[in-house]
């Protein structure tokens, strides 16, 4: 088990390093050099290409790619171009504000989604269903940051319930996790509703009950047991959606994270912020992904087999 | 043998799943399901306003600012009422329509044909063709989509071209990995297997197995996607990196009626609706035809 | 006479789906006495599987529904059960062996978590996880599985040792009546008469009544007490397994089965299977049911359905019978 993981986190690296590559690329494919844009149009040639040669970026990109990697192997991810600052600085000091935040919207949706999904699937065409269905299908089509305005409209302004902006109390996280966490419930709700309505029509449903099992425990530990991997498989995957998302939402709420962050370094060509906030942002998802396929490994023992198979192989040899 | 007889490889005749896509039954099932009636409906709406936004409102009125009667409620002059600008909503959102739609539609046409392609070298070819595509994918995939549209579109400029580059960019490894999935389905099938057997050459069974089978999964994918890429343009839109004012776009609209919307709801209600119901019709259009397709999923 | 364990009575059965009505079991009357092993015999479609859900109420709830007749198991209608009732008779009473030991087995959970489980709902309370233990393992040897396997899981085992571990299962809490739905029929040929032998073992050890589903008359002749024909829902034939086998009266039905059967003594060019198909359920012939496909058919036939004639233990539903009036 150990072993796996071990493997797995391995691969990441060369992935991680590919990451890179793709963001330092796309980020260069700006015409105009940053000195440029922090000097401002009064600055002088010379000025541009002395700054130019002291950010290294008179070099050709690929030693430009090669030397911020080995530089982020001594923890230097570069100073921002605008603050000045170091780039970890900048992110460290709001990196838990979005992982709050992202981990708030996962939790919420597992919470409503499943059991909702699964008692939907359980009940199928009952009134319960039918609603929840609509319902889900209805919610599953609103942008989230159309959401966010009209829950900050409706509770914040209107109502004076909750705050609207910044994230100085718990309180402060509700309507943005919200805003997220109710298009991706109603998502994954149809997903879980689904996968479920496949696993009960299996035929070792039918042994649990002809053995006289209860059906919230048939459900339980049969139908759940094997219907949850998937579903738990593509909430990884839509995690991904989730960070994405989170850059936006963090706009519509005024909230200090690193999707803010990100934002205003975009604006102003602030590559290596820029491309600090997007390797955290990769890592995240590459880490929940991980994490996934680990429970996956964990739970069934099929995947679990075949990769102890592997990993003992890999190590004989 | 003669000539003429080898103009039909044998291939042909060995038996082929029936072609799910085009036939008559599915259409007939799409059309009794309500649901997808009535996206259907919906979204006539929406291309009617597409074709014909000029004929029902002209563009003018969408652009053209009057101060003098800003945000004001909707009224029978205004069935919107005003922005900030005074302008018409509801002329800005009938021509938002055909760049919204034309952003769905073109991306996801561009994203699919591209993402077919390389997905049917890596089913088809297998190997380590196959091994190469799919880590490349996986790779692109561990950006997250927004990030990864969002960081284009900062490098090459905000704009209808750049925006649509952006999208199909960061959209194709998501289409490779699902139709790739669907054409290993079949590739794998027993009647694939039998046509290779025959000697039927590669192109023959790509063309003539391979992708009718896999063109429900593609369709059905299609129509989601396009709903899903409406709304990622409006959500770059409304952080100022997509299309941007005065062009009418119905996130950057958005955008610039977050500040005012406590006295004047209607400034965001409006846009949002439009945005919600696209993709709603998109969707129940979506799940019609799945349900069409494969009847077998509904029970 | 001592009373039946198991009395079916005017069975009626349907599947309801997106409109048609599936007529899957049309009246059947059956009876299993204690310690007696009654063979189903038919082909796919007969409606043998349907009746033995019906009896444990474990046809899909939404288009399954039983309309007509009666259960009697020791003297109470199954079919008059509630829910709640029925969980105490499955599985403890009776329980059932399925077709399919590839996907019969919950594939995420140990084997012996599976027997256990059996074991732990009729066995309730704090009963001494060592004894309920000791008894997965008094199973599985049962079945000659080893004990120690029991933390293995279900895609560990090959396909006649799950198919031993869905009995060990059905037998856990030591039931009065064990339906076996075609048991050996996903398996090899070795692997079949293997378990078939120890099912029988089993059967002389605790004494189980069995209803044995299948549609080899090979394992009908080795295995049960009593036989009963089954086709397009209704048991066209029954009777002890002499009257089946010996008896010169027979169902032209079962005449057929008989005579597709290849004889390992004669050489022949071609086989000679019964023509025809079974008739679609959603559209049943009038009649009696086998008379698009019987050589013998008469006028009669396709308007009037047979009644079951009795000869002592023996009863055919065929016109042809009462015709002949031997």
């Amino acid at each position: 088990m150990f072993r796996y993981c071990f493997r797995r986190v391995l691969i990441m690296i060369p992935t991680m390093f590919f990451v890179i590559f793709i963001v330092l690329g796309l980020m260069n494919l700006t015409p105009g050099s940053p000195a440029l844009m922090i000097l401002g149009q009064d600055a002088t040639p010379e000025m541009v290409e002395q700054l130019n040669r002291e950010l290294g970026y008179d070099q050709p990109f690929f030693m430009r790619y090669i030397t911020y990697v080995s530089s982020l192997f001594s923890g230097d991810m570069g100073r921002s171009y605008r603050t000045k600052r170091p780039v970890f600085t900048e992110i460290e000091s709001r990196l838990p504000t979005t992982v709050k935040l992202s981990v708030s919207v996962i939790i919420l949706v597992v919470l409503i989604a499943i059991p909702i999904g699964t008692f939907s699937a359980v009940r199928q065409y009952s009134t319960f269903d039918t609603v929840g269905t609509m319902t889900a299908l209805f919610f599953a089509c609103i942008p989230a940051f159309w959401l966010g305005l009209m829950l900050i409209l409706v509770f914040s302004l209107k109502l004076g319930l909750l705050p609207s902006f910044g994230t100085d109390t718990w309180a402060h996280f509700i309507l943005p996790a919200f805003t997220q966490a109710i298009p991706q419930s109603a998502r994954s709700m149809r997903l879980t509703r689904t996968t479920v309505l496949e696993t009960i029509r299996q035929d070792y449903i039918r042994t649990a009950r002809a053995k006289g099992q209860g059906e919230f425990k048939v459900i339980l530990n049969h139908a759940l047991k094997n219907a949850l991997m998937p579903i738990i498989t593509i909430l990884g995957v839509d995690f991904g959606f989730i960070l994405g998302g989170t850059i936006v939402v963090e706009r519509v709420f005024s909230i200090n994270g690193i999707g803010l962050l990100i934002l205003d370094a975009i604006q102003v060509k602030d590559i290596p912020l820029v491309t600090g906030c997007a390797i955290i942002f990769a890592g995240l998802y590459m880490l929940v992904l991980l994490m996934v396929d680990v429970l996956y490994a964990f739970i069934d023992p099929r995947v679990k087999a075949r990769y102890q198979r592997k990993a003992s192989m890999g190590g004989m040899l | 043998m003669n000539g003429r007889q080898l103009d039909r490889h044998p291939g042909e005749f060995v038996y082929k799943k029936r072609n799910a896509f085009l036939n008559r039954d599915t259409w007939g099932r799409f059309y009794k399901n309500k649901s997808a009636l009535l996206g259907l409906c919906i979204f006539s709406v929406f291309i009617f306003c597409l074709i014909f936004a000029d004929v029902i409102v002209p563009y003018g009125k969408a652009l053209e600012q009057n101060l003098r009667i800003r945000m004001q409620p909707p009224s029978a002059a205004h069935w919107f009422g005003t922005d900030i600008y005074g302008r018409d909503i509801f002329a800005r959102i009938v021509h938002a329509t055909r760049y919204s739609l034309f952003m769905g539609i073109v991306s996801v046409a561009a994203g699919i044909i591209i993402g077919s392609a390389i997905a049917a070298l890596a089913g088809y070819r297998g190997g380590r063709t196959d091994g190469i595509i799919v880590w490349l994918m996986d790779t692109i995939l561990c950006i997250p989509f927004m990030l990864l549209a969002l960081a284009m579109v900062a490098s090459l400029g905000s704009g209808l071209r750049n925006l649509l580059l952006a999208l199909v960019v960061a959209s194709i490894p998501i289409y490779v990995r699902v139709i790739r999935s669907s054409i290993l389905t079949v590739v794998e099938s027993d009647f694939v297997e039998a046509a290779r057997c025959c000697g039927t050459p590669d192109r023959f069974i790509i063309l003539k197995h391979i992708l009718p089978n896999a063109i429900g999964t593609i369709i059905v994918q299609a129509t989601t996607s396009v709903g899903t890429m409406i709304t990622w343009a409006a959500a770059l839109s409304y952080i100022g990196m997509g299309i941007q004012p005065p062009i009418p776009e119905w996130g950057s609209m958005l955008a610039e009626g977050k500040a005012y919307m406590m006295k004047s709801p209607h400034l965001v209600i409006f846009p949002g609706m439009a945005i919600v119901l696209c993709v709603l019709s998109l969707n129940l259009m979506g799940d019609g035809l799945r349900d069409a397709l494969d009847p077998r999923l509904k029970d | 006479m001592t009373n039946p364990l198991l009395a079916i009575n005017d069975l009626k059965v349907v599947y309801t789906t997106a409109g048609s009505v599936v007529r899957a079991v049309n009246g059947i009357r059956l009876e299993v006495m204690q310690g007696e092993t009654l063979g189903i015999v038919g082909e796919t479609g007969a409606g043998k599987t349907t009746t033995a859900l019906a009896v444990l109420q474990l046809l899909p709830s939404r288009t399954g529904k039983v309309v007509g007749g009666h259960i009697i198991y020791k003297g109470e209608d199954l079919l008059k059960k509630s829910e709640q009732e029925m969980r105490r008779i499955r599985g403890a009473k009776i329980s059932m062996i399925f077709q399919d030991p590839m996907t019969a087995l919950n594939p995420v959970t140990t084997i012996g978590d599976q027997i256990l489980e059996s074991l732990r709902i009729h066995n309730g309370g704090k009963q001494q996880e060592r004894r309920l233990q000791e008894r997965v393992d008094e199973l599985l040897q049962l079945v000659g599985i080893v004990p120690s396997r029991k933390r293995d899981y279900p895609h560990q085992f090959s396909g006649g040792m799950k198919q031993r571990a869905v009995i060990a299962i059905a037998l856990a809490c030591d039931p009065e009546l064990v339906i076996a739905d075609e048991p050996t029929t996903a398996l090899d040929v070795t692997i079949q008469a293997q378990v078939l032998a120890m099912i029988s073992e089993l059967k002389e050890k605790l004494g189980t009544s069995m209803i044995l589903i299948t549609h080899d008359l090979g394992i009908v002749a080795q295995t049960c007490d009593k036989v009963a024909i089954m086709y397009a829902g209704e048991i066209v034939e029954q009777g002890t397994v002499r009257d089946i086998f010996l008896s010169p009266r027979h169902h032209p039905y079962t005449e057929g089965l008989f005579g597709s059967i290849p004889d390992m003594d004669v050489e022949v060019g071609r086989l000679t299977p019964i023509e025809g198909l079974m008739p679609d359920p959603v559209n049943l012939p009038r009649g009696c049911k086998f008379h698009p496909r019987c050589r013998h058919a008469m006028d009669i036939c396709r308007t009037v359905i047979p009644e079951a004639r009795q000869w002592g233990t023996h009863s055919i539903a065929c016109h042809l019978m009462r015709e002949e009036g031997v």
